[in-house]
C-alpha cells in the first residue's frame, strides 16, 4: 500500500516537473513568440485587439501619435508614435480602414526609448489607432489621416 | 540576396537615434501585374541588438511601406557599441547588418 501510494507521488512530481518545464520551454516571451497570424489576418481593428487580447484598452491622453492630417501619396504616410507612460512595453498599430488593419506591434526593452518611426501603406482616409501595453494593461488613441491617393491596389 | 540594410545610429546625449532602411518590396498581394495579383512577399519581423542585447523587436504586416524605413531610441548607449539588426520575410528570407554607434554633432 505503501509502496503504491509513493509510486502515484513520484509520477505525479514527474509529471508536473514536466509541466513547468513544458510552459516555460513553450512561452519565451512575445519577443519570440510566433508572428501571431490571427490577428495580422482579422479584417477590423476591434478583431485584430481580440486575437491579441487588447480588446479592453483604455483611452489615453500620453500617447502622442504624428502623422499627417493630410497625406498626399497613401503609400508613404510617415508616422511616429510616442508613449509617455511609464513602464510601456510595446506600441502596437492598427490602419482602421486597411483590408487588413493590424499593421505590427513594437517591443521595447533593456533601455530602448517607447517611441517608434515607421512609414506605412493607408488604402483610404482613416483612423490610425494604437495601442500601448504597459505594467500589464493596455492603452489607447487615435489620430484621422486623410488621404488623397490611396496606398493599396495600384 | 536582399541588398544591405543602410543604417544609421548617431548619439544625442546618451541616447542613440537610430534609423534602419531595409530594401524589399513588401508586396500586399493586391496588387495586380497584367492582371495577375503579385503574391504576397513583405518583412514580418525585426530584432535590434545593442551590443548583443536584443533592445528593439517588431512584428509587422504587408501595410509596412515599400523599402520600409523604422528609427527607435536607445537610452545608455556610447560612441562605439554595436547595433546589429536582423529581418525575415514571409518566405523566409532574412539578413542581417550591423553598423557602430556615432557620437552626434
Amino acid at each position: 500500500m505503501q509502496q503504491t501510494r509513493r509510486s502515484v507521488m513520484k509520477a505525479g512530481g514527474a509529471l508536473g516537473l514536466l509541466a513547468v518545464l513544458g510552459s516555460t520551454l513553450l512561452k519565451p516571451g512575445r519577443a519570440l513568440a510566433a508572428w501571431n497570424k490571427g490577428a495580422f489576418e482579422a479584417k477590423s481593428a476591434i478583431d485584430a485587439m481580440k486575437a491579441l487580447g487588447m480588446s479592453n484598452a483604455e483611452d489615453s491622453k500620453d500617447i502622442v501619435i504624428r502623422a499627417p492630417d493630410i497625406a498626399e501619396n497613401g503609400a508613404v504616410v510617415p508616422i511616429d508614435v510616442t508613449s509617455n507612460i511609464p513602464g510601456t512595453t510595446s506600441i502596437s498599430v492598427f490602419i482602421e480602414k486597411n483590408p487588413f488593419p493590424y499593421t505590427g506591434t513594437f517591443d521595447f526593452s533593456q533601455g530602448a526609448v517607447p517611441f517608434v518611426h515607421l512609414r506605412a501603406k493607408l488604402g483610404e482616409s482613416t483612423p490610425v489607432r494604437v495601442v500601448v501595453a504597459a505594467g500589464g494593461k493596455f492603452y489607447t488613441a487615435a489620430k484621422e489621416v486623410k488621404v488623397t491617393i490611396g496606398g493599396c491596389g495600384g | 540576396m536582399a541588398d544591405p540594410m543602410k543604417i544609421r545610429a548617431t548619439l544625442q546625449g546618451d541616447v542613440a537615434d537610430v534609423r534602419v532602411l531595409m530594401a524589399h518590396p513588401m508586396e500586399t498581394g493586391q496588387r495586380k501585374q497584367g492582371g495577375q495579383a503579385v503574391p504576397l512577399h513583405f518583412i514580418q519581423s525585426i530584432t535590434a541588438q545593442l551590443n548583443g542585447k536584443t533592445v528593439f523587436s517588431a512584428d509587422i504586416s504587408q501595410a509596412i511601406s515599400r523599402n520600409p524605413v523604422f528609427a527607435f531610441k536607445v537610452k545608455g548607449a556610447k560612441a562605439g557599441d554595436k547595433i546589429v539588426i536582423t529581418w525575415k520575410d514571409n518566405k523566409g528570407e532574412t539578413r542581417t547588418d550591423e553598423t557602430t554607434v556615432r557620437a552626434g554633432s
